[in-house]
């Protein structure tokens, strides 16, 4: 599913929903959580997961090819942990 | 970093403020989001979300763990995984974001 089908589905589930509504819901659920990760603040959405920020250190990396040593600025990356409920309903319940 | 936790809450007011439903409705928009989503993921098909980033449900094949306590080996399962790969786009705001609170 991409999210031009995801947006398809909830405004037939709504149907007095303009369809751009209903896009600007979906995407501003989006850029809600990602606005977050920027600011470095976790997502917590129970049932479902867990949007986190995980630092990664600088580090002095190696061009695989030359052997050559380069240095590797920290960052930042976003991280997701699925939750219990979600988990379960992956795996019929088990788990 | 992470001082705060944005929950189900913050955006529900996220999206009763920028779309102009009421409350309830806003709410009810923001659960029927999360839960086509995992009905989606639970059916074992990918979700593609564009400059967000993209679930993806992977099934792990049985293994042999150890109890770390005990030592004991125990079979690990086969079961299913659910896996985000993030966008180029998310990661380079989450950067571009992040920079500005680095000393």
């Amino acid at each position: 599913m991409i999210k031009s089908e995801l947006v398809q589905k909830i405004a037939q589930a709504n149907p007095h929903l303009y369809q751009r509504h209903v896009e600007l819901i979906v995407n501003t659920v989006l850029e809600e959580i990602t606005q977050a990760l920027s600011r470095g603040d976790r997502v917590e959405l129970r049932g479902f997961g867990a949007f986190s920020v995980k630092n990664r250190p600088a580090r002095t990396g190696r061009n695989p090819r030359t052997g050559a040593k380069v240095s590797v600025e920290q960052k930042f990356v976003p991280f997701f942990k699925t939750g219990k409920e979600m988990r379960e309903r992956l795996n019929g319940g088990k788990l | 970093m992470g001082e705060k936790t944005v929950t189900r809450a913050d955006l529900c007011e996220a999206v009763y403020q920028t779309v102009g439903l009421s409350r309830t409705e806003s709410a009810d928009l923001v659960e029927l989001v999360l839960s086509e989503v995992a009905d989606c993921l639970e059916k074992g098909e990918t979700v593609k979300l564009s400059s967000f980033g993209s679930f993806v449900v992977r099934a792990k094949g049985e293994r042999i763990g150890r109890n770390p306590k005990t030592g004991e080996e125990v079979p690990i399962e086969p079961r299913r995984v659910l896996v985000f790969k993030p966008s180029a786009v998310l990661k380079q705001r989450i950067n571009n974001g992040a920079a500005d609170k680095t000393d």
